[in-house]
């Protein structure tokens, strides 16, 4: 029934919307071919000058990716890697919202919750690696875990301020006009704390990235954590880069595609960061 | 005949970190049915508070609030409530604000539509059914308030100073077009306003209130008829009534 309601203002504003990025794109778009052009130019430079084999050129690592793709390699490690990434952020978010939902609506499960999620917060997530290891084994349960722990409190966080910062005075519009709790629940908490919901997943998913690799040092059998570490071990530096540049990939593209579906579910606020 | 609101030595104390205001003192008040009542007076002199205790948003210290003979214990779409912010739901639609009470009666969608767009249309804002909040401006968004306070027909209509954010033009057509709607369904209102001449215009009685602690200082009864109409304004009677709420909210004793 919230999607309904979120359906009108999503198509008016994909339209205004859509106005504002054209304008945008018009005059950022040349200058964003431009810093690429010019980065990876300077990065052929330095690796001419450096002449160390170590340094790869930016031509190298094409073909070290290209060769890669084709003998099945990278997409090997990519898609394991990935489906970590989705499922420990998807059970992550899956639980965070619903939690922090509960924790702003209810004082008894904001007040019995809330002391164990701020202080698993200040605890890395990489740091829990060796307890749970010894907890979960070192198989894909324990990568998954880790990615997830990471995704759940980087989000539950943000729903839970939304929550909270919902306006009384909407809350009272509701009251007055005949809405009882399950109806201000679902018809204005869910929709006034979308946004601060959206900033919890993209930084949550942030969080899935930044872990990922190092849960997969631990014996992973692939991934492209996995698949760094061992070209590690052969100096093979443009492997490397190839790692590095498909997690920045696929992590860049993933938040533009959460950053597309807020702009339209919350296209109605006033004011945008 | 029993007062249809009845507050009865109610008080309300805020208690914060920077002391204890009292923002109602002991307040008594009586009001009949169809009735039209403006409260004035001070800013922070409690008229808000007074209407969130009728509209039961909040809870006397002491003393009760009764609506017709019973304690108010929590809002109600029989007491409806135009907010001085607006509070319009920023996702939804002019229209879909319009239709948030009217869902809630259990009206089909087409009832709903169809009604939300008569008042939309009776507050002049037919044009911008399917506009949001914030491409609205504050005059469009405080009437499209009104049109969802009105659309769930409360029999009392509590209004938070509702025309503050209208310019003189459209302030006067909506106070013609309120005064209508009251003689025409009988409504009973509740209306704060800090402007005196407004609070004149409306009122069969005009509540004056003075600050620190929140007090009614004066009711003063508007004898003259209904209904009203621009010329009254410059009547002398009108210039009379006025001056005596003029000096009521201005002179401290
Ligand atoms: N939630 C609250 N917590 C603490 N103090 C409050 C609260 N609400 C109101 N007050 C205090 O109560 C007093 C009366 O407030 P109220 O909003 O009723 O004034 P008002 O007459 O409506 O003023 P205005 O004309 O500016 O809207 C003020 O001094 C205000 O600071
Ligand atoms: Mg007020």
């Amino acid at each position: 029934m919230s999607a309904a309601s979120l359906e009108a203002p999503a198509t008016d504003a994909a339209a205004s919307k859509g106005s504002r990025s054209r304008q945008g794109t018009r005059s950022l778009v040349p200058l964003y071919i431009a810093t690429f052009v010019i980065g990876i130019g300077l990065w052929a430079v330095a690796g001419m000058i450096a002449d160390n084999p170590l340094i790869p050129s930016p031509l190298s690592v094409v073909v070290s990716g290209w060769e890669s793709i084709l003998d099945g390699t990278l997409w090997e490690h990519t898609s394991a890697s990935l489906l970590r990434v989705l499922v420990g952020f998807g059970l992550g978010v899956a639980l965070a919202v619903p939690a922090g939902f509960l924790m702003g609506w209810y004082w008894l499960v904001r007040g019995l919750v809330e002391p164990w999620i701020q202080f698993f917060r200040t605890v890395p997530p990489l740091a829990l690696i060796p307890l749970v290891i010894v907890i979960l084994g070192i198989g894909e349960n324990a990568r998954i875990f880790v990615i997830f722990l990471a995704s759940f409190l980087s989000c539950v966080i943000a729903t839970f301020q939304g929550v909270k910062n919902v306006d009384v005075t909407l809350i009272n519009a509701a009251r007055v006009l005949g809405a009882k709790d399950l109806t201000i629940f679902a018809r204005v908490v869910v929709p006034a704390s979308t946004p601060f919901i959206f900033v919890g997943m993209r930084t949550a998913l942030g969080s899935a990235w930044a872990t990922l690799v190092a849960s997969e040092l631990v014996a992973a059998p692939s991934g492209l954590g996995r698949m760094m570490q061992a070209a590690s071990q052969f100096l093979d530096t443009e492997t490397i880069m190839v790692g590095i540049l498909m997690i920045g990939i696929l992590g860049f593209a993933m938040d533009r595609l959460l950053l597309l579906v807020e702009r339209r579910l919350t296209a109605w606020q006033e004011v945008r960061a | 005949m029993t007062a249809l609101i009845s507050v009865q030595e109610a008080s309300k104390i805020y208690q914060t970190s920077r002391g204890t205001t009292v923002s109602l003192d002991r307040v008594s008040l009586d009001v009949e049915e169809g009735e039209f009542i403006t409260l004035v007076g001070p800013s922070g002199c409690g008229k808000s508070t007074m209407l969130n205790l009728v509209a039961g948003l909040i809870t006397p210290t002491s003393g009760s609030v009764l609506v017709r003979d019973e304690v108010v214990t929590g809002p109600g779409p029989d007491r409806g409530v135009i907010f001085q912010q607006y509070a319009l739901f920023p996702w939804l639609t002019a229209q879909e604000n319009v239709e948030f009470g009217l869902r809630l009666q259990g009206l089909s969608k087409r009832d709903r539509a169809q009604k939300a767009r008569h008042y939309l249309e009776l507050v002049g804002l037919k044009d911008f059914a399917n506009a949001l909040p914030k491409e609205l401006s504050g005059g469009m968004k405080q009437r499209c308030a009104i049109a969802r306070a009105y659309a769930v027909n409360p029999s009392l209509l509590l209004m938070d100073e509702p025309f503050g954010a209208l310019d003189a033009l459209t302030r006067v057509q909506m106070q013609e077009d309120l005064l209508e709607t009251w003689s025409r369904d009988k409504r009973t209102v509740l209306f704060i306003t800090h402007d005196v001449d407004e609070a004149v215009y409306l009122a069969n009685r005009v509540v004056v209130m003075s600050a620190r602690p929140g007090r009614i200082k004066e009711i003063i009864d508007v004898t003259l008829p209904y209904p009203r109409n621009e010329e009254l304004r410059l009547s002398p009677e009108f210039a009379e009534l006025r001056a005596r709420v003029w000096r009521g909210v201005h002179h401290r004793d």
